[in-house]
């Protein structure tokens, strides 16, 4: 018996330690990715009183970037929209009557955010529904990671001081839904 | 004689003719088809496969049955039309969707480690599998009995308690 054990014992020095070390170094660095990997996919999106990371929207119509660092002070409303999503053409109509509505005052300001569209069917939609507020491409799809998107139509609105006021997935019913939401982020 | 030859080269005028009318035929219709069929389908989707549409994952582009997709395939036809090269095609799309776009991720940042993980792991596995053998083929010479095995108390009781035993048996 004792013999066994020290041939055991023999067997388990053959095992330099920085082989041990190293391989328990890579294990922990990979489980340690994928947990970032995870905790990333399951976050979520964007939460209500969250400060929103800046970004930048550049117009279809060829106009200046707008940067939302620009636009502290303002209440932004920001709508991701498709060319190719059926349910973002039943609030279209809506979001530009709300635009319409709120334009003069200067204190709100709409943004619209194509997501993973073609630019000619994105400039087809626009001239359909008569939109005339600012739309862009989502470029790398950075915005749509920013909010963490789960799909199309989703609006969120950031209030004067840059965080998430309210957020609303899938399309509103009527303007009185858009407007009540943009009103609420005014009077914060 | 004079016949014969002008049978002849009045049957090779004839078949001159003829050839003449074919290509007149065969040409116009060979032009249009060179302007219809460019892009083929195929051509298409030689593209079209190695790219990835964010909104339906894991799907190639080429099979995607959605209208997003569609419009994406709608679009490689224009840029080939329009005489894009493929990797052009390949990095308008990424310009425009990132990435993540690329069946095949760019080999840069921790987008190495999926080009450098799995051959360290699979060599990483061979040379496990390689020592494990070794020592496998090792164990049977750890059983060869040690001379010391003879000296053992333990083992001469437990003869002895045998022997005892089977002596009792035979009685029996």
């Amino acid at each position: 018996m004792e013999n066994s054990d020290v041939a055991e014992q023999n067997d388990q020095k053959k095992l330099p330690r920085w082989v041990i070390i190293s391989a328990f170094t890579i294990l922990l660095l990979f489980l340690a990715l994928m947990g970032w990997g995870l905790r990333n996919a399951q976050q979520g999106p964007v939460q209500v009183g969250q400060k929103v990371p800046p970004f930048e929207l550049v117009p279809f119509d060829g106009g200046e970037s707008i940067k939302t660092e620009d636009l502290l002070g303002k209440v932004i409303v920001v709508n991701f929209w498709a060319s190719w999503c059926k349910p973002c053409e039943q609030e279209a109509s809506e979001l530009e009557e709300a635009w319409l509505f709120y334009k003069d005052s200067g204190e709100v300001v709409f943004l619209g955010v194509d997501y993973v569209d073609t630019e000619t069917e994105a400039r087809g939609y626009l001239e359909k529904f008569n939109i005339s507020y600012p739309n862009g491409p989502d470029l790398r799809t950075a915005i749509s990671q920013i909010f963490r998107i789960s799909g199309v139509p989703e609006t969120y609105i950031i209030d004067r001081n840059g965080k998430l006021a309210s957020r609303k997935i899938g399309p509103f019913i009527s303007v009185g839904e858009i407007t009540s939401m943009v009103d609420s982020a005014l009077n914060q | 004689m004079n016949q014969i030859k002008k049978f002849v080269s009045n049957k090779s005028y004839i078949l001159i003719l003829l050839i003449f009318v074919c290509m007149l035929l065969l040409a116009p219709v060979n032009n249009v088809n060179a302007q219809n069929d460019f892009p083929t389908d195929d051509q298409i989707n030689e593209i079209a496969r190695e790219l990835y549409c964010p909104v339906c994952e894991n799907i190639p582009l080429d099979v995607c049955p959605t209208q997003a997709c569609a419009q994406w395939r709608a679009l490689i036809k224009e840029k080939m039309v329009a005489g894009w090269s493929k990797a052009e095609i390949k990095q308008y799309f990424v310009d425009q969707y990132g990435d993540r776009v690329l069946a095949q991720p760019p080999a840069r940042g921790l987008n190495w480690l999926v080009y450098i993980l799995p051959p360290l792991a699979f060599v990483g596995g061979i040379v496990v599998v390689y020592f494990n053998l070794k020592k496998v083929k090792k164990e049977p010479e750890k059983l060869v009995p040690n001379k010391n095995i003879e000296n053992d108390k333990y083992l001469q009781e437990m003869e002895e308690a045998l022997n005892v035993l089977n002596k009792k048996e035979d009685l029996s």
